[in-house]
């Protein structure tokens, strides 16, 4: 890292983990509502600049971990506390922390009940989420794992809509299930080796039968948080029962979980069962890339739908992934990020629309886009970017983990084509409606535009998605060296051309 | 000073003994009983570095038994908080009440420091005798008179496993014809294989009668419903953890390449966990909801001797000690809501985050703890658990418990569903008023089980330190325990 002097001697990713919850900590004596929303805000924001000086600091020409802490935590079991992150884990803390406070943002008169809990909830949330993606020792790294699980039940099943006790049991039951595998995982591979530094892990040569077992038991629990068709089902009920803020952390962090955990664990850990298994993934993407626009074509809830094309904008992730090409990988991260700040807006936008409507059905919608031209300027540049339209964000994302696909296998390109056709078809219906459905509509009368609050919640995400869409040079200079190590893990050195300059 | 824990433990029964002679004094006996607890967790914390063999080496205070009474006196000051001024045990008979807990507590504390095979089982009954009472206890009204019947059941099968213990133990004497468990050690490996083991197994009858392990387990959904609240908070916790001390002990005496024991308690184990763990998925009481759930916990528990090793044992204690916090944290719960001491359902936790904050919290912090989620006590003892018998080689046993604990989410997450999602009902009941003593027993367990959680480590390598004091003699006297700055025990008598 370069950092200037003063700055150097911050241990700034634990810094990152810790500050939110010692700021819930003041948020639970906080007497006001007022002061809690404020406050919550003021943390986050905090938080936000915090991670520039991380940023900063990182030095994207190498891929080894940096800002590095390692103490003992647990000497007697061998755990320790580390944090550590590279371009991958990097980009990923970036958008968590920059996302958090539109989440508050968008809460701010969502909830009205119990403000001070859930505000709560999302410090905790935030903890355990930067957490995850800076753990570089693997207990840590499933206490974070585990840890978001229940604060985003709570965000759920209090604060959601009428089936959200279901939808936030459902969730919880799911991703617990996942998550045992994984700690299976953790246990065998710590009888082989003595270690649970991740880094100490990698590259280690294990066998074959070893590599498969633990791949599938990583696979199952990120497979589950992806999540990848058929452990989709509890995405669509967690994401419609929740609330706004809700729904956009767990589109915009949690979904990513699943993704950084194939990217940080499974490639390099267990390389030869990749490689083995890979084609068979490829085609699962595929399957929920298709699967995904099909049922979003179906869907008349705004937000099952939205929730829908993130079964499939997160199959392009993973297509991205197991093609395991240069140009997949990238697609595939820069997928990740952009799916984060897309379908996050797309999220706010629906609930804002049900602030003022009460209602999320698209019929009950059409039309209202000419009561308030700038929600609707705002909403159809989302959809756009949701899209893939060249000039947004998604666009480059998308681009990229097809263009790993033909490199990989033609076919499975190919099936993945009627994917991007039917995300056009279902996202335009939906935008097709909103802002230009029916003429007349009475309910419409008297619904206001955007304040300043709502305007400035969605206005980064906005100015995010022409940023990526128009350069995204610096963002992919971030975790290009890191890709390319991680393709070197997984294929071998010699199987993988040198980087070309971005 | 190697002798106050129990001289402390003794004079606290006899001044309560005093105090039951007379009429109406059931609030000084409260009033003694809790400074009782206290003493004891003085005097142990004094005599934690005391090491001696006292009554002919029979009774052995080593470092091993030293932070057991340490947590038990711990444990008994926290039940004594939990139990409060004892709302369902009729007026009459509360100094009885206490009489008889402090002297289950001083059984569990003498347990714990006995190497000879009467006196240990006098001190187990001592433990156990008092409990048969405390159940009968409850207070008589319409529709809860089970109670009784729940006391019978409780005494005869500890009637039953205490006898097949017996029956165990004159076996071991007979094989090797010494009644002190490191001298059995060395001669028990030279006598015949199916006797000892026969042996053996039986002895350890009574010991799974007292954690509650298939198949003598039926007493607890039974006994946990039939008891009053506060008393179920009792039988639930601290025993368990006298059991597992004298478990570990015995276990010492296992041939270390035997293949029938871990056999017997692999299938122990699955048995209870399978058993506990889908008969609570169909549960209302909540009693009768964490009886099954500590049947299971006592599978998981028993993993830990699958392996034979130290790994396991410390993997067995530290979990169990975990367990006793949790299983207290909800308990207390349950006996702070329900102020007169009835039954309650899951539905009665409805809307708990609204009428008690506190309570719900202290409920979630020890049902996720059972579940075993991070970073609370629960989830390291089932990966210590895993680890050892992974290490060891049982892959399917670790993976059926895995399988287990993914069942048992279910019925942990109903109570929580209860207490945060669900509404209170109509006309919604009075909030709970909480005294200091509620709110410090709350925040109490609610700070160890985060602290057992996330920073274990000086607690652990105390256990494992200790745990060097179990080995058998011949490897005790080859190999101090390391790192001990008290004298090593003296070497065992008369090893031919």
């Amino acid at each position: 890292m370069n950092l200037p002097e003063p700055l150097a001697q911050i241990s700034w990713l634990s810094v990152l983990v810790f500050s939110p919850l010692a700021a819930a900590a003041v948020a639970a004596v906080l007497r006001s509502e007022r002061a809690v929303r404020w406050w919550t805000l003021a943390a986050t924001l905090a938080v936000a600049a915090a991670s520039v000086p991380v940023a900063l600091g990182f030095d994207p020409t190498t891929p080894a971990f940096q800002f590095v802490e390692d103490r003992p935590w647990i000497p007697f079991l061998g755990a320790r506390y580390t944090l550590g992150v590279d371009g991958l884990s990097l980009v990923l803390v970036l958008l968590t922390t920059g996302i958090l406070p539109l989440c508050v943002l968008a809460s701010w008169r969502y909830i009205t009940t119990r403000v001070r809990e859930f505000m709560l909830g999302l410090l905790v949330m935030e903890t355990a989420m930067v957490g995850v993606f800076c753990a570089l020792d693997f207990v840590l790294f499933f206490l974070f794992w585990e840890a978001m699980l229940v604060p985003m039940a709570l965000l759920i099943g209090v604060w959601g809509g009428p089936r959200r006790v279901y939808a936030a049991l459902k969730f919880f039951i799911y991703t617990m299930a996942g998550s045992v595998f994984l700690l299976v995982a953790i246990v065998a591979l710590y009888l082989m080796t003595g270690t649970f530094d991740l880094r100490a892990l990698m590259g280690r040569g294990y066998p074959l039968a070893v590599q498969v077992w633990v791949f599938l038991a990583f696979f199952v629990s990120f497979a589950i948080k992806v999540p990848m068709v058929p452990f989709h089902t509890w995405l669509p009920a967690a994401h419609v029962e929740a609330p706004t803020a809700g729904s956009v952390i767990l589109a915009s962090v949690l979904l990513k979980m699943g993704t950084y955990g194939f990217l940080r664990l499974s490639l390099p850990i267990t390389p030869d069962a990749t490689r083995l298994l890979a084609p068979y993934l490829t085609w699962l993407s595929v399957a929920a890339l298709v699967y995904g626009g099909l049922t979003a074509l179906a869907q008349s809830d705004l937000k099952k739908l939205v929730a829908y094309s993130s079964v499939g904008h997160m199959g392009f992730a993973t297509l991205g992934i197991f093609t395991l090409t240069r140009a997949g990988l990238e697609g595939a991260v820069l997928q990740m990020i952009n799916h984060g700040i897309t379908t996050g807006a797309l999220f706010i936008c629906v609930g804002l629309l049900y602030e003022r409507l009460h209602t999320r059905e698209l019929g009950a919608a059409a039309g209202v886009g000419k009561h308030v031209p700038v929600f609707a300027g705002f909403f159809g540049v989302f959809v756009l970017s949701s899209m893939a339209f060249p000039g947004t964000n998604s666009f480059i994302g998308e681009f990229l983990a097809l263009a790993g696909a033909f490199e990989a296998s033609r076919p499975v390109a190919l099936a993945a084509v009627p994917g991007v056709v039917l995300a056009a078809a279902y996202l335009l219906r939906m935008l097709q409606k909103v802002a230009y459905g029916s003429p007349h509509n009475p309910d419409h009368a008297g619904v206001t535009d955007l304040t300043l609050r709502e305007g400035l919640t969605l206005a980064p995400l906005l100015g995010l998605v022409f940023w990526i869409g128009l350069h995204p040079a610096p963002l992919v200079r971030l975790f290009a060296a890191s890709v390319q190590h991680l393709l070197e893990q997984t294929l071998g050195p010699a199987a993988v051309p040198p980087a070309a300059g971005p | 000073m190697t002798f106050l824990p129990e001289l402390v433990l003794l004079l606290g029964a006899l001044a309560l003994f005093v105090l039951s002679l007379g009429e109406g004094r059931d609030r000084a006996a409260q009033r003694v009983v809790t400074g009782v607890a206290a003493a004891a967790v003085l005097a142990a914390l004094v005599a934690l570095p005391a090491r001696a063999e006292l009554f002919e080496g029979a009774y052995r205070v080593d470092a091993f038994s030293q932070w057991l009474k340490l947590v038990l006196a711990a444990g008994f000051g926290l039940v004594v908080l939990q139990q409060g001024g004892l709302p369902d045990i009729p007026g009459a008979v509360r100094p009885e009440y206490h009489l008889f807990l402090t002297l289950s507590v001083t059984g569990l504390v003498l347990l714990v420091s006995c190497i000879e095979v009467i006196t240990l089982f006098v001190a187990l009954e001592l433990a156990s005798l008092p409990l048969y009472f405390l159940v009968a206890m409850r207070r008589e009204r319409a529709g809860q008179r089970v109670q009784m019947e729940s006391a019978i059941k409780y005494l005869l099968f500890g009637v039953t496993a205490n006898g097949l213990m017996l029956f165990g133990l004159s076996y071991l004497f007979g094989l090797t014809g010494t009644t002190v468990l490191p001298e059995m050690v060395g001669r028990l490996y030279q006598a015949p294989p199916a006797a000892a083991l026969t042996g053996l197994a039986l002895a350890f009858c009574g010991l799974f009668y007292k954690l509650a392990i298939f198949p003598f387990h039926f007493w607890t959904p039974d006994v946990y419903q039939g008891a009053s609240n506060e008393t179920a908070g009792y039988v639930a916790s601290l025993p368990k953890l006298g059991a597992v001390a004298v478990f570990v002990r015995f276990a010492a005496l296992a041939p270390p390449d035997a293949r029938v024991l871990p056999a017997l308690f692999t299938g122990l184990a699955l048995a209870s966990m399978f058993y506990g763990n889908l008969i609570a998925l169909a549960q209302t009481d909540l009693k009768r909801l964490l009886g099954f759930s500590g049947i299971a916990h006592a599978g998981y528990a028993l993993v830990g001797f699958v392996a034979l090793n130290e790994a396991g044992y410390l993997a067995a204690l530290y979990y169990t000690v975990a367990y006793l916090c949790m299983a207290l944290a909800c308990f207390a719960v349950f006996s702070l809501l329900a102020p007169h001491g009835a039954n309650l359902a899951l539905g009665d936790l409805a809307g708990l985050h609204r009428r008690a904050p506190l309570l719900a919290v202290t409920l979630a912090v020890g049902v996720f703890g059972l579940a075993g989620l991070p970073p609370l006590a629960g989830f390291l003892g089932k990966f210590t658990l895993l680890s050892a018998a992974w290490a060891k080689g049982h892959t399917v046993l670790v993976l059926l418990m895995v399988v287990n604990t993914a069942i048992a989410v279910y019925y942990y997450l109903a109570l929580f569903r209860e207490a945060f999602f669900r509404d209170p009902p109509e006309p919604a009941p009075e909030p709970v008023r909480l005294g200091w003593p509620a709110r410090a027993l709350c925040l109490t367990l609610i700070a160890a089980i985060l602290a057992l959680g996330v920073v274990p480590g000086r607690f652990l390598e105390t256990v494992s330190r200790s745990l060097a004091w179990t080995r058998p003699g011949p490897v005790l006297t080859g190999q101090t325990p390391m790192a001990e700055t008290a004298a090593p025990p003296a070497p065992v008598r008369d090893l031919r």
